[in-house]
């Protein structure tokens, strides 16, 4: 279990990462969401002990990653797979990790297999393909086989292949009943990896619950109607709904109440209908709505 | 001892402390045996002319074996592994020491050995305590240098910044620091380069050849230096940790 409160990061005037608390549970995945430079990358570190807050803390199983004696072996973290010396083998990378916490080194051969690395194991880092960079990172993160995993922005940069590769193996680590905690800018991504949410913006905890109440509350459903009598089906719908005009083509926007009701009440007042066509809003759409206050670079 | 292991498994598994080790031999070697063929009289001394330059060699070593973890994050991915960072990078010092006291008595025996074959009739024993001192003491200044220029490296964490600084210190600053009218000597007296090179230098320094030595009086015996020098390597190197241990890594 991973613990944060009140976690902060200040650099300088800017809050990287303010007052933050959430808490991460074994045996599921959560995800970590918001917009790029929202500061989630800045808590996986201070997870990590890489940086330290200016306020608040962070703990796993109620210790602070620096007080962990053999830290690989309890948790796994990928931050950036590019943090291996170009010029090292994928072996040798994986030797000193392992040397280092006292895992056996015949566990770097197992890890290598898990992610199908095997046949590279002796060709130097430096020319691997992102891909590849990605599953030398998630062999590392398994080398001590860990209760609590890190990943920040695992399927960056990845082929489809690859990243349904990820998604499933998150699954079973979570099956296993570890910890498996994963950041993301995409919900898209998240909708089909997390069971959990913990969405922040700004540095700022947005909303922390399960990835399908979280769709749910966000996508708003609504029905686009057309029809020849607009103006009379308007004032009839007005009486139970929320009616708005599509400002490009006209068509009546309606929130609310069901396709099938607006279909009754139509043929009630024998009212010509063109289209009567349910909509659900996209993830995307809905992820913006919530997170556009506090998206650091707009696009003007 | 699980942390050395590591520090040598990362050391030897990257290539330039093999081409730095090849080039600090190589040059010291290499000078030694141009100066035996062409000087007249060749003594203990000369043959170990080239060894400044492998210092230098041996002081990028240093420098890079850090900065390199800085340039591909490697130095997190230790963080994360040993989250002492204090115990991590001392360990990173003592295995680069070592390996740098070794390449120096390479350097150092390899330079007097060629110089032998070379010039067989020249006086070339070393049955002095001066001359062990400027043949064997080589791979003392090595290791000292290595630990002067990890602490530089890991203060400036950029590979040519700390180069930039650990050259023109070792090979320009402290020279040119004798040009200052009067003081200028004194200064030199109290320079951790040049008390290196006091400890390796021979008893009676009025040589001919002592212009960079010339006219500075030093204060310390030989192994004064040599313990003066170790002094500034090792404070570096603590305040180095130190801003380590505060900085996000």
């Amino acid at each position: 279990m991973i613990q944060a409160v009140r976690l902060r990061k200040h650099y300088g005037s800017t809050k990287a990462v303010d007052d933050l608390s959430f808490v991460v549970k074994p045996g599921r995945v959560t995800g970590f969401l918001g917009p790029n430079g929202a500061g989630k990358s800045t808590t996986m570190r201070m997870i990590l002990g890489l940086d330290t807050p200016t306020g608040g803390d962070v703990t796993i199983d109620g210790k602070y990653y620096t007080e962990l004696k053999h830290p690989l072996r309890k948790v796994g973290a990928l931050l950036d797979a590019k943090w291996v010396h170009p010029n090292r083998s994928a072996r040798s990378h994986l030797k000193w990790m392992a040397v280092s916490n006292k895992i056996p080194v015949s566990r770097v051969d197992e890890v290598l297999a898990i992610v199908g690395l095997t046949e590279v194991a002796n060709k130097r880092a430096g020319g691997f393909s992102l891909g590849m960079a990605q599953r030398l990172g998630i062999a590392g993160a398994l080398l001590g086989d860990p209760e609590v995993l890190l990943f920040d922005e695992p399927v960056n940069g990845l082929d489809p292949e690859g990243i349904l590769w990820i998604r499933q193996f998150m699954h079973r680590l979570a099956d296993e009943g570890r910890t498996v905690f994963v950041s993301s800018h995409l919900l898209s991504e998240m909708a089909q990896t997390a069971q959990d949410l913990i969405v922040i913006g700004k540095g700022q905890l947005i909303a922390q619950t399960t990835t399908e109440q979280f769709i749910s509350d966000a996508t708003q459903d609504h029905v686009r109607v057309r029809s020849p009598q607009a103006v009379k089906l308007r004032e009839i719908l007005a009486a139970h709904a929320t009616v708005t005009e599509d400002a490009v083509d006209g068509a009546l926007v309606v929130h609310g109440i069901p396709a099938s009701q607006i279909g009754e009440i139509a043929a009630e007042n024998q009212i010509v209908l063109h289209e009567l066509n349910p909509q659900r809003g996209s993830l995307e759409e809905a992820f913006m709505q919530l997170t556009k206050e506090s998206v650091e670079y707009h696009a003007h | 001892m699980t942390l050395l292991a590591v520090e040598r498994i990362k050391l030897f598994s990257t290539r330039s402390p093999y081409w730095c080790t090849a080039l600090a031999i190589a040059m010291s070697v290499g000078f030694a045996a141009l100066l035996a063929a062409n000087a007249d009289q060749v003594g203990v001394g000369l043959t170990q002319a080239g060894t400044r330059l492998a210092l230098v060699v041996v002081l990028v070593l240093g420098a890079l074996a850090v900065t390199t973890e800085y340039r591909f994050s490697t130095i997190r991915a230790t963080f994360l592994a040993v989250p002492g960072r204090t115990s991590a990078l001392v360990a990173k010092t003592v295995v680069v020491a070592l390996v740098a006291g070794v390449i120096g008595e390479i350097a150092a025996f390899g330079s007097w050995a060629i110089a032998k074959v070379i010039k067989p009739s020249a006086d070339l024993a070393i049955n002095t305590g001066a001359e062990w001192r400027a043949v064997a003491g080589v791979g003392l200044t090595f290791a000292i240098g290595a630990i002067l220029a990890i602490a530089v490296g890991i203060l400036v964490r950029q590979t040519a910044g700390a180069v930039a600084i650990l050259l023109v210190w070792s090979m320009l600053a402290e020279n040119l620091v004798g040009l200052i009218p009067k003081v200028g000597v004194k200064i030199q007296a109290w320079l951790p380069f040049m008390n290196s090179d006091h400890f390796l230098a021979s008893d009676s320094p009025a040589g001919a050849d002592g212009e960079a030595a010339g006219g500075v009086v030093f204060k310390l015996s030989h192994w004064g230096s040599l313990g003066y020098f170790a002094g500034i390597a090792v404070a570096l190197l603590v305040v180095a940790l130190v801003v380590a241990k505060r900085r996000d890594a």
